[in-house]
């Protein structure tokens, strides 16, 4: 191999490489700008609420979170209510919904006779699929007054007199309510935890599954031992994805939840979520400190669905370390 | 993410009345926000002004605090307010403000076998009821004010607006002024702290919640009253009798008023003297500005508005709403002449 010789092919290869290290370099810098992007974006969103919401904060301090009252013609405003039904509309329908869609789940990926598989999971689908202001008019028009003429009565009377339950169930039947909103959200978030459960459960290598039953395991067994540990990390993504849109919906629930300023006991009383109270009083607040304590309640939203992510996420760690070890 | 939506809202509306008057987007539109008490009437005006003249109307039903607050960042060339403005507030803007045309609130209930009309209250019950004091449909209280109804035991529902609105205004001045123990505990302003009930959005929302709620009572304007048949009660006036909701109630309630020593037009029609008076109506109102920028839009403006106090009377009747009455009109007319005027000093609508 004579020097000469190698020279031009040395010059045409070093050519290729710094065109290559170009290249790569712009690629990198355009995806390193999108994700600092989406960094600059969060930050605008943080910086413009606590702007907003600054002139509220400041005029009602911290008990701003603490306080119940919502009045406008006095201008004393306090965000309890709404966070108060914020977070029980959500926990309700993450109770119904969780276990109903790990069920569909798993119905449609270990049980389910394989004609019906597609049917009952494009059908789980297209629910998903379906804008909220539907399930809002649906809510309004059909479920709320069969919830008032057949299902509350009969709880009110049964539980009439009952300590405790007694007051959670306590009348009169609006129709509309909490309990009403919260079975609302259930049903909205069903599909996407059951249909994203449902791919990460194909993703169970039939092997592990086959081995399970080969050693004798029963079906349960199969799917509490081997399919859920697997899929974990899919299976919370899932429910955290519920939990975001359960948090967060505005149009349906504004719909069927009554929107009162209040805490009551009964699950059947009218209460009121924070993203429901902005889209209701958005427009016509009139005076600065009603629009700042409207962004001030937007702000509490973003608070609080960021503590739900954080802690999925260090749930997430917890069992990764527990596996591990 | 409220931002968005309301941007949206607000496009189909726009695009909404764009389509219904038939127009494609006309330069000599004349441009308004504000409140939806008005709405089906303004809609009505500008489909027939369009036929005759060609121009056009972009009205955006956003409701009065949207109007005020539109009108006041020069957006829109009139903003539309349920609420009129103190004569204070509107000489801080640079504002005038008239009214166009009239119409009431009307309680609204829903139990069984009632007919429309069929129950009567007072206003202290009323309001007694909207306080949570009163909490069934057989109390004592109800039951004084209608001997021969056969009344039920139902608990009684009340159904308020969740949004701020004009309509909540007006009702809520009615039950100030009836009952002491409104006033100190709730008062008087577009939006409130509900002591009891559930809200609903809209005219609509009130309608259609207290339509399928048993043993509900909401309040809502007279024309959505009518357009879904629900079921009015009478009210007993300042005067005593009890009266059913009519164009012509609404028209003695405004009767009444000496419309000359009120400035600004500044004036609620509730609780008004008279026999056959409604005891809750209200105008609605127009914002302008006294000086503005674009003196040819407003001039456009104010001869829409000019055209509709001439013309528009029977679509008004139609729709259940009340026209003013001439005298008032000239007067409105008269101030136009005296307080908008153009950049020149001169009346920015040229008289005839």
């Amino acid at each position: 191999m004579s020097l000469a010789m190698a020279r031009p092919d040395e010059a045409a290869r070093s050519a290729a490489v710094r065109r290559f290290a170009l290249a790569d370099g712009l690629f990198r810098g355009l995806t390193r700008a999108a994700a600092l992007l989406v960094l600059v974006i969060l930050g605008g969103v943080v910086v413009s609420l606590v702007e907003g919401s600054w002139q509220a904060l400041s005029t009602f301090g911290l008990g701003f979170l603490a306080t119940e009252t919502w009045n406008p013609v006095t201008e004393k405003f306090g965000a309890l209510a709404p966070i108060y039904g914020t977070l029980v509309t959500a926990a309700i329908a993450m109770v119904i919904a969780v276990p109903l869609g790990i069920g569909i789940a798993i119905f449609l990926t270990e049980l389910c006779p394989r004609p019906l598989r597609r049917p009952i999971g494009i059908a789980v689908e297209l629910l998903a699929g379906i804008p909220s202001i539907i399930y809002g008019i649906w809510g309004l028009f059909v479920f709320a007054p069969f919830l008032q003429r057949h299902i509350q009565p009969a709880i009110i009377a049964a539980t009439k007199g009952i300590p405790g339950l007694g007051q959670l169930f306590a009348g009169p039947p609006y129709g509309i309510g909490m309990l009403t909103a919260a079975l609302i959200l259930a049903i909205m978030v069903l599909p996407f935890i059951a249909s994203i459960t449902r791919d990460v459960f194909e993703t169970v290598p039939a092997m592990l599954k086959e081995s399970a039953f080969g050693i004798g395991c029963t079906t349960w067994e199969v799917i509490s031992k081997v399919v859920l540990p697997y899929t974990r990390v899919g299976v919370v993504g899932g429910v955290m994805l519920g939990l975001g849109r359960a948090l967060g919906e505005t149009m349906a629930v504004t719909f069927v939840i009554g929107n009162a300023h209040r805490i009551a006991p009964s699950l059947f009383a009218p209460g009121t979520t924070i993203s429901a109270t902005i889209a209701n009083e958005f427009t016509e607040a009139v005076g600065d400190v009603y629009t700042s304590s409207l962004i001030a309640l937007g702000l509490v939203l973003f608070v609080i669905t960021f503590i739900v992510l954080a802690a999925a996420r260090s749930m997430l760690l917890r069992l990764e370390r527990r596996a591990g070890g | 993410m409220s931002f968005f939506n309301r941007g949206g809202l607000m496009a189909a509306l726009a695009g909404a009345l764009a389509l219904s008057a038939g127009s494609v987007a006309h330069a000599a539109d004349i441009s308004g926000a504000g409140a939806t008490f008005p709405y089906p009437i303004y809609a009505k005006w500008a489909d027939a002004y369009k036929k005759e003249t060609g121009n056009g109307l972009n009205y955006q039903s956003i409701g009065s605090g949207g109007g005020i607050k539109q009108i006041k960042a020069k957006t829109v060339t009139f903003g539309a307010s349920d609420m009129p403005l103190k004569p204070e507030e509107l000489k801080e803007a640079g504002l005038t403000q008239f009214p166009t045309v009239m119409g009431g609130v009307v309680p609204v209930v829903n139990l069984e076998g009632i007919a429309p009309g069929q129950i009567t209250l007072d206003g202290p019950t009323l309001a007694k009821i909207f306080l949570g004091e009163i909490t069934s449909w057989d109390d004592a209280a109800i039951k004084a004010l209608n001997p021969d109804v056969k009344l039920p035991s139902d608990a009684i529902a009340v159904v308020h607006r969740s949004d701020g609105s004009g309509t909540t205004f007006i009702y809520s001045n009615y039950l100030a002024q009836v009952s002491p123990d409104w006033k100190a505990k709730v008062g008087t302003n577009t939006s409130l702290e509900w002591p009891t009930g559930i809200g609903a959005k809209g005219n609509e929302g009130v309608a259609a919640n207290v339509a399928q709620t048993a043993g509900s009572i909401g309040y809502v304007e007279y024309a959505y009253a009518k357009q879904n048949k629900l079921t009015f009660i009478k009210l007993v006036n300042a005067e005593g009798e009890a009266v059913e909701p009519t164009a012509e109630a609404f028209q003695a309630a405004a009767g009444g008023v000496d419309w000359t020593k009120a400035e600004d037009f500044y004036v609620i029609l509730t609780n008004e003297p008279g026999a056959k008076s409604w005891p809750i109506a209200g105008a609605t109102f127009i914002l302008v500005y006294k000086k503005p920028d674009d003196a040819a839009a407003t001039g456009e403006a104010l001869k829409f508005f000019d055209w509709a106090y001439k013309n528009g009377d029977a679509m008004a009747t139609d729709l259940a709403y009340v026209p003013l009455p001439d005298d008032l009109v000239t007067l409105i007319e008269a101030s136009w002449a005296k307080n908008v005027l153009g950049a020149d000093g001169k009346p920015v609508l040229a008289a005839k």
